[in-house]
């Protein structure tokens, strides 16, 4: 066909249309490691559930690779069960019938040239069969040591190229590494093959709602960033807490521990949210830059044994169960040193934040599942009133909530009601609606449908990963060099020796 | 659980909301607008539990007006849900009785939640001009319905005349699931498009409303077709490579046929009215595609020029 006939732009798109939800455009997802457990629970009934909403194309593909024996029919079978054990939204046939035309199961070894070359021909049919353009997006549910053999073969079969039309990008989880050196050479594996605005870090704990809401608060109101600084702000506590254990995940979570798990990408990138300036606008670009500045300009404390924390939980009970510890859990070598809770004090070495140390703090088997950041305000400088008067009242308090009731509480002394004059702290609440939650999308429905829409402004790029590494570095470096990590009971929050930590500062930890 | 008062007024209403949410230690300060919902008996029920479902995405104070002119004296009764029967929000039905049937406003003024938006709704009779209604002078969103009108074409026609950003119809939001289709079906690179027609039932305020919307948009005729329906059953877009050809001759599965590619089956199902009074609650800033294709609309005349284009006719 001679291109010049055509037409792409959109005549029926326009801004000021906004209830024409943002669709993805024609394209096909391959799916990599489509028959684990990642793709089975979460990805396949997230594509589903896009497809309900309406988001997902009339030319939509779903490709499986994987090494079985299935026919595209038993592919089908299989998502179809994923999705009606997992699924968020209701079951429609004709939503169901609709995406099951593009569905294509390939099988293969990762070290089998013909298998990717069969997919490449799949993927070719797909692209005029289903109308796809092309366009293909590589989700790597895979080991990260399968990596560099799945990348190359992408390049050796030609389905990376974006040479024979349509775009081409490529979806990694976290872990993104263990640590600096890995994760620059798991960028060297991804960048010889895909240019670095292709690749997609997902993240899924850092809902991208999360971020815009956090950004929407520091700088879509005045209330706030005035006081968003040393002047006012004492230190902030940045908490992401589970209460389960590590079940069968041992072969990932050992050797790994809870500051490579979340401290190294969730808890570092709330932190460089929370911490930045404004930026210039709301652009990938922009927003990038504004956190890399935080993320360099982060300081470690000289003494790092004083100044961080870890802990593994032990045998006890939580919420009325008994559990096991760490290392009676399956497949647990007894020399294990992994930490299951870690806490590190952070300096900003910034004009605005010189002084407020950030606390980060994660940990499974704790009191209960919560992730929040706590703004704690410095006390009034002068109070006029009797020392009694004040005796309950603490520090104020911002605490934006991220999971679950998503929210934003503030804490703040008012009078008692009674003739004598008392100050009391109280908690005035804001939910985005227990309401909201019911409908509120997957995280994993969200990151999809930005990765088919091309709209990575939130997951982070490789200079964020490497420079995340080098701050956590150094703690895992003298964690390994120095003892094992404290016990803690289960259902608390964490060891002594957190607790320990802020006292130093005069400080304590925020019941979350 | 229902609270009931009879012969009650406005303050004696917000009083017992406010002691109903006491009791379950709730504050109606989370609720992101209030929807007065203008309705008969017949319709109360189900209008009510249709907005009382949406309020599941938007926690809302949804206050039922049910005028029972007469001759009677005037009264009003309020029947009061608070917390979880009716969703998250509160839904208040309140009875006019008699005089009062023409002052509805003066009892749903002061059952306004602060600052927030508010909306009405008007499921079935709604105003010609929904802005100079009393109740559509409170509201920021004015949400009438030309396919329940007696006479659609002509309650859309007259609401044209009337329209103020801020007004919406329904009629609009059952055309968005085609409008979204026919704008990813356009996502792939496509030959000139000539002209397009549209299908539909006779005297469909939906169909004409599409039909504008793709003369605006594509600049080229576009004709309306009339069909045994139910709804819309298909636009098809011509280009100078072939057909586009969307259809949905069920009213519940679509089908969507380009030139080189195979045809797709696609959802496209007529969807209910709690899924129409959703999509309108989660935005309320003014609409000006609408504005546009209403300002678009091919106003049907008494002395028909072409036969295709005067389907819109009333039936």
């Amino acid at each position: 066909m001679r291109q010049a006939e055509f037409t792409s732009t959109n005549p029926l798109r326009s801004p000021l249309d906004r209830r024409l939800p943002r669709v993805a455009g024609p394209c096909c997802l391959v799916i990599f490691g489509v028959t684990g457990d990642l793709a089975r629970r979460k990805l396949m009934p997230a594509v589903y559930d896009l497809a309900n909403r309406g988001l997902l194309p009339p030319s939509f593909a779903l490709v499986g690779f994987a090494r079985r024996d299935y026919s595209d029919q038993d592919f089908a079978q299989q998502v179809h069960d994923s999705v009606r054990e997992h699924a968020r939204t209701e079951f429609r046939e004709d939503v169901w019938n609709q995406l099951q035309q593009g569905f294509r199961f390939v099988a293969g070894d990762f070290t089998d040239d013909a298998a990717f070359d069969a997919l490449a021909a799949t993927v070719a049919d797909l692209a005029n069969d289903q109308g796809t353009g092309g366009n293909t997006a590589f989700y790597l549910s895979i080991p990260p040591g399968m990596f560099p053999l799945v990348v190359q073969q992408l390049k050796r079969s030609g389905l990376a190229s974006e040479e024979r039309g349509g775009w081409r990008r490529v979806v990694v989880e976290k872990p993104f590494g263990h640590d600096l050196e890995s994760a620059q050479e798991l960028n060297h594996t991804l960048g010889e093959v895909f240019p670095s605005g292709s690749i997609f870090r997902i993240d899924h704990y850092l809902g991208k709602e999360t971020v815009q809401n956090l950004l929407a608060l520091r700088f879509a109101n005045t209330l706030f960033e005035p006081i968003w600084n040393r002047g006012y702000i004492d230190h902030v506590q940045i908490t992401m807490a589970e209460d389960i254990g590590i079940g069968s995940r041992a072969g990932y979570y050992d050797g790994i521990g809870a500051a490579r798990d979340v401290i190294q990408n969730h808890l570092l990138q709330l932190m460089a949210l929370t911490a930045m300036e404004e930026p210039v606008s709301f652009s990938a670009e922009n927003v990038r830059q504004e956190k890399e500045k935080v993320l360099a300009s982060v300081v470690l404390p000289d003494d790092l044994g004083a100044y961080t924390a870890r802990g593994q939980y032990g045998v006890g009970w939580q919420g009325g169960e008994k559990v096991v510890g760490y290392m009676q859990e399956a497949n647990i070598p007894p020399t294990s040193t992994t930490e299951t809770y870690a806490a590190i004090t952070l300096n900003v070495d910034t004009r605005r934040w010189a002084g407020v140390p950030f606390y980060l703090r994660t940990g499974k088997r704790l009191g209960r599942r919560v992730s929040e950041i706590a703004i704690v305000f410095k006390q009034a400088p002068h109070l006029p009133f009797a020392t009694t008067d004040t005796e309950e009242l603490g520090s104020n308090t911002l605490v934006v909530r991220v999971q679950p009731d998503e929210g934003i509480t503030m804490k703040f002394g008012s009078k008692v009601p009674g003739t004598q004059m008392e100050v009391r702290d109280v908690t005035m609440d804001f939910m985005y609606g227990d309401s909201f939650t019911e409908s509120s999308p997957e995280a994993y429905e969200r990151l999809i449908l930005d990765v088919l829409l091309g709209d990575p402004p939130l997951f982070p790029r490789h200079e964020e990963v490497e420079m995340s590494w080098r701050i956590l570095d150094p703690i895992l470096d003298h964690w390994a060099a120095n003892g094992k990590p404290d016990t803690y009971d289960p259902g608390t929050w964490g060891p002594a020796s957190a607790d320990e930590m802020l006292a130093r500062d005069g400080r304590v930890w925020r019941r979350p | 659980m229902t609270t009931r008062l009879e012969n009650t007024s406005a303050d004696e209403i917000v009083r017992t909301i406010n002691a109903e949410r006491h009791k379950i230690g709730a504050t109606s300060t989370g609720m992101v607008l209030t929807l007065i919902i203008v309705t008969d008996e017949e319709n109360q029920s189900d209008t009510t539990r249709a907005a009382a479902h949406s309020a599941m995405e938007h926690p809302c104070r949804i206050i039922t007006m049910i005028p029972r002119p007469g001759r009677v004296a005037p009264a009003l009764d309020a029947n009061i849900d608070v917390g979880d029967t009716m969703g998250p929000g509160e839904t208040v039905r309140l009875r006019l009785r008699g005089e009062l049937a023409d002052h509805g406003a003066s009892v749903a003024l002061p059952l306004l939640l602060p600052d927030t938006p508010v909306v009405v709704w008007w499921p079935t009779n709604g105003p010609d001009v929904p802005s100079a209604d009393p109740f559509g002078r409170m509201a920021q969103r004015r949400i009438t319905d030309a396919a329940a009108a007696r006479h659609p074409m002509q309650a859309l026609i007259a609401r044209r005349k009337g329209y103020v950003a801020g007004d919406t119809d329904l009629a609009w939001t059952r055309t968005t699931p085609w409008r979204s289709m026919l704008a990813a079906a356009l996502d792939l690179p496509y030959a000139p498009i000539e002209r397009a027609e549209v299908s539909a039932q006779g005297a469909n305020p939906s169909a004409a409303l599409l039909q504008a919307w793709l003369r605006n948009c594509l600049d080229v005729p576009v004709d309306l077709h009339r069909s045994r329906g139910p709804g819309i059953t298909s636009v098809v877009l011509h280009t100078t490579g072939g057909p586009i050809e969307l259809t949905r001759p069920d009213g519940r599965t679509g089908r969507l046929a380009r030139p080189g590619i195979t045809t797709h089956d696609v959802p496209l199902s007529r969807r209910d009215v709690r899924d129409l009074i959703g999509e309108e609650l989660s935005r309320l800033d003014p609409d000006d595609t609408y504005a546009e294709a209403l300002a678009a609309l091919e106003v049907p005349t008494a002395r028909k020029r072409g036969s295709k284009s005067a389907a819109a006719a009333p039936a």
